[in-house]
């Protein structure tokens, strides 16, 4: 292999710790009784549920459709009944719930049956959209809808990457999936390279898992090349893999698509073979579950599995356990509610415990050394970024490019204060985010309020013009006196009719207005609302006489 | 040609209008909030300081003369003032953010002491009407680069941890002494 | 004595006819800074500002007849941008203008009479109904300004508080735990 690697700027070496879940074979879930499946695993519109509570399902059907472009569709892992669609624990940073199909486990897991596709023979749209229907994501955790990557558009792919790097600490489905499905694994980067036209098809995997290396290199056809690449934190990264292996820099703001460069995770490639091949959905992954726990090791999950059935089915946890990591302990967040499901991006479950993972040193005030500016992978300048969104001067951190951030870890692992540089930029993103919701917010209200102005005045414009001609009659009918009274009169003796009656009935609905509860009174009550009637109607003479 | 070059670096670094001579100090503290408005601030310094060397030379020299000296003050202020309505109408024309953030700083160019204080060293130190022109356009650039120093060091200021009684203008203060010290250093850099 | 009367009689001519050009030609037509303030405003148009509408406070803000500090949709955040906008110092929203948490107007389905004035009184249209249906309001059109809760005769409608959820969920600011450097 002759390929000149590129290094990028950065980047830091973290403990491995992947002997402790690498050395199993991918084990299989036993089938539960409950699976709880969020309407929103991917980036996008949440899929939109076409179940209703109290339906039979079948392994594979769909739950939800694909809702909008940016969306992909949600299947049922098992066969069972429904019987909740309700916001459910989500495996999500904010510990909130979000809507879920709840299915019951019937034990016979049923499928549906699945349809093969003869994918050479079809058109890559029609292929895209079968893709669509089978609820393909990204699977390396930014859960992208794959139909949408697999669209070249105006730009050609010219080479394709499938990112096997795995370059987070702890993480090991990836390598596990390489070493054991690497000949299905390959089937399915053939399909996109059938979607994409790719000329060029790069395996990049880090030079940590020579068993993976060796697999893929037995598996790949002559045309595609399995490159192995230093292992450095984040060389995972869709941006960095990319520059490692081709010395391509992706602009700032911009996708790799932008220089005609695809990245795919490999277990993607995998699902998308099970789906177009064998007609199977995305229901299910691999996942890996380490650190604390009695029996780590890599799982096949189904979609939908409470977190919880996942730690059991590991063998549970070991005493001292002080919490959970979803993702890595890079960029992964720590888990609320454990009865959070695993979803499309979960790939991995860590069990903390105060040894391995001791808890957050207090943070100092920064030095300004620059470790955090040279260890940065995407060449950025974080002490900046990290000094104005402290101070919530968001439009500066924003000029210091905080949206080219990938917030990969490094600069907080090596800073020497222990700032959580990551939390401050994800806190100055998210308020940027709120802040754009809100401009766009007030730009529609802008409008509408523009446009309702706009036709009041019309209205009143055109109600003038109508007055105006109508007076133009009347007065030409002016001009005709016996015509005029004829128009004119029985309009307005009408109009008078019904105003006098309005009056009417106006002055009668006053003098009926009387304080209620005076019916049935005993009499001494009654004998005193006489009296004070009686002397209200004395003064009121009274004045009157006076005046 | 070095006499030029003297009296540019001269009045830039080593005698600065306002770390060196103190003067001007008005716009140095009331302008420098922000960086844009300190380079905006100093363009229109140095446009305004500069002609007003230039007009007040020719007004001293050819029209003022020995006999008319008592007139001197009075007349400069005149014309410095209409240059400064001039750059006003310009600005207001060009950069219409800039005018409003200027505000009243850009009318109290008229009576920022280093525009009227740079022609009258002008004629103490008499400058034929080159030098007259360089040491204005030395003095407002000296002015501007310290003004925009200041205003970036105050924009980080802004975001810093500054203890309660320090806050606001009292820590500006305390840095503009510390740079003034800074250009202390200069001194002796030429002769 | 006559001398000088005439230098300075010279001097006030020439600068005179040089500001009397000038002033023709950078004639300034209108401001447009008027739109950068309405940029900032959040278009509520609730009028809590006592101007009939943000364009209206915008102008009055530009012409300098207002003060920044009058929005309480807009918020401390929104006051300094204006603040950092005009080059002036930010300061506290005015007495009584406390920023209440973004809301939705509700219309009670059971009491609504289809009278029509809210829909009258909502300023973006974002109610929907006619005389004697019962009317809706669009959620994602309103703009919680609440001028539709006076005009109702059978106040069914009522404010509700937007929920936090997945989607409009904010990391929230890392918590402090600096060491004190004696």
């Amino acid at each position: 292999m002759s390929r000149t690697l590129f290094t990028f700027n950065g980047g830091v070496h973290p403990d491995g710790h992947k002997t402790e879940s690498n050395g199993t074979p991918i084990r299989a879930m036993p089938l539960l009784s409950r699976y709880v499946v969020p309407m929103r695993q991917h980036i996008g519109a949440p899929a939109r549920p076409v179940v209703a509570v109290g339906d039979a399902v079948l392994r594979g059907q769909t739950l939800g459709a694909a809702e909008g472009y940016v969306s992909t569709a949600v299947h049922a892992p098992t066969s069972g009944r429904v019987i909740a669609i309700e916001p459910c624990a989500a495996p999500h940073p904010s510990g909130l719930f979000d809507l879920a199909v709840v299915i019951e486990a019937d034990g016979l897991d049923q499928s549906i049956a699945f349809e093969p596709l003869d994918w050479r023979a079809l058109d890559p749209s029609a292929l895209r959209n079968r893709i669509r229907e089978m609820g393909l994501a990204g699977l390396g955790g930014a859960v992208f809808p794959s139909y949408i990557k697999l669209n070249p558009g105006a730009q050609k792919i010219h080479t394709l990457i499938l990112n096997g790097a795995e370059c987070e600490p702890w993480i090991t489905c990836d390598d596990r999936l390489m070493r054991e499905r690497a000949p299905e694994l390959v089937r399915g980067i053939e399909i996109m390279r059938h979607a994409l036209g790719s000329a060029t098809i790069l395996i990049g995997i880090e030079d940590n898992k020579p068993e993976a290396l060796a697999a893929m290199r037995a598996a790949a056809p002559s045309d595609m090349e399995v490159v192995a690449i230093p292992t450095l934190y984040p060389g995972g990264g869709g941006k960095q893999l990319t520059y490692t292996l081709t010395g391509v820099e992706t602009p700032t703001g911009g996708r790799s698509t932008d220089v005609g460069i695809q990245v795919f995770n490999v277990g993607t490639a995998y699902s998308l073979y099970r789906a177009v091949e064998l007609g199977e959905p995305l229901i299910s992954r691999i996942v890996t579950i380490t650190g604390h726990v009695s029996n780590p090791g890599n799982f096949e999950v189904r979609v939908g599995t409470p977190l919880s059935d996942l730690v059991t089915a590991a063998g549970g946890m070991l005493p001292g356990a002080s919490g959970e990591i979803v993702g890595g302990p890079m960029m992964g967040f720590d888990l609320m509610d454990s009865a959070a499901p695993v979803t499309k991006a979960v790939n991995c479950l860590i069990i903390k415990n105060s040894k391995l993972f001791p808890g957050k040193p207090i943070e100092l005030p920064c030095i300004r050394c620059g470790a955090c500016a040279k260890a940065c992978p995407a060449d950025l300048q974080p002490f900046e970024m990290y000094w104005y969104s402290r101070a919530k001067n968001f439009g500066r951190a924003q000029s210091y490019n905080l949206f080219d951030c990938i917030e990969c870890g490094c600069c907080a692992y090596v800073c020497p204060s222990h700032i959580p540089l990551v939390d401050y930029f994800r806190f100055a993103k998210s308020e940027i985010w709120e802040r754009e919701r809100e401009k766009s917010g007030a730009d529609q209200a802008r409008i509408r309020h523009d446009f309702k102005t706009f036709r009041l005045e019309r209205e009143k414009r055109e109600k003038a013009e109508k007055f105006a001609k109508a007076a133009e009659k009347t007065k030409a009918a002016a001009s005709n006196p016996s015509e005029a009274s004829a128009a004119v009169d029985p309009d307005a003796e009408k109009k008078k009719a019904i105003l006098q009656a309005a009056l009417e009935r106006a002055q009668k609905a006053k003098e009926s207005v009387a304080p209620r509860n005076t019916e049935d009174l005993p009499p001494r009550v009654q004998r005193e609302i006489d009296e004070i009637e009686a002397r209200r109607a004395a003064v009121e003479t009274k004045t009157e006489s006076t005046e | 040609m070095e006499n030029y070059l003297l009296i540019l670096i001269g009045t830039v670094f080593v005698n600065n209008i306002v770390m060196s001579k103190i003067l001007g100090l008005c716009p140095f503290m009331g302008v420098s909030r922000k960086l844009e408005t300190a380079i905006g601030m100093g363009a229109a310094t140095t446009f305004v300081l500069t002609l007003a060397s230039g007009a007040s030379y020719l007004v001293d020299t050819y029209l003022l003369g020995q006999e008319l000296a008592y007139l001197r003050t009075l007349s400069f202020i005149v014309v410095i003032a209409g240059i400064v309505g001039f750059t006003e109408m310009f600005i207001k024309k060009t950069s219409p953010v800039l005018f409003r953030v200027l505000g009243i700083y850009l009318p109290l160019i008229t009576t920022n002491c280093a525009v009227l204080g740079i022609p009258l060293l002008n004629v103490q130190e008499q400058h034929n009407f080159l030098e007259s022109l360089f040491y204005g356009l030395g003095g407002a650039l000296g002015f501007s680069l310290v003004l925009v120093l200041f205003a970036a060091m105050r924009e980080r200021l802004e975001a810093a941890d500054v203890p309660k009684p320090f806050q606001g203008v009292s820590i500006a203060m305390i840095t503009a002494g510390l740079m003034s010290l800074a250009f202390m250093g200069f001194a002796g850099l030429i002769r | 004595m006559f001398s000088a009367i005439l230098v300075m009689a010279a001097i006030g001519l020439v600068l005179g006819g040089i500001l009397g050009w000038a002033s023709i030609k950078y004639r300034v037509e209108d401001d447009p800074l008027v739109e950068k303030v309405d940029a900032i405003l959040p278009q509520t148009q609730c009028g809590q500002c006592g101007f009939p509408g943000c364009k209206p406070y915008a102008e009055a803000i530009a012409k300098g007849e207002a003060d920044i500090n009058l929005c309480p949709p807009g918020g401390d955040d929104g006051v300094k941008r204006l603040a950092e906008l005009l080059g002036v110092e930010a300061k506290p929203l005015g007495e009584g203008m406390e920023p209440k948490p973004k809301s939705v107007a509700v219309i009670d389905e059971n009491t609504c009479i289809g009278c029509t004035l809210c829909i009258q009184a909502c300023p973006v249209d974002a109610i929907v109904g006619a005389a004697k249906q019962m009317h809706v309001i669009v959620a994602s059109q309103c703009t919680g300004c609440e001028l539709c809760l006076p005009p109702c005769p059978v106040d069914c409608i009522s404010m509700q508080v937007i929920k936090e959820d997945v989607v409009n969920w904010k990391w929230r600011y890392p918590i402090h735990m600096m060491k004190r450097v004696a």
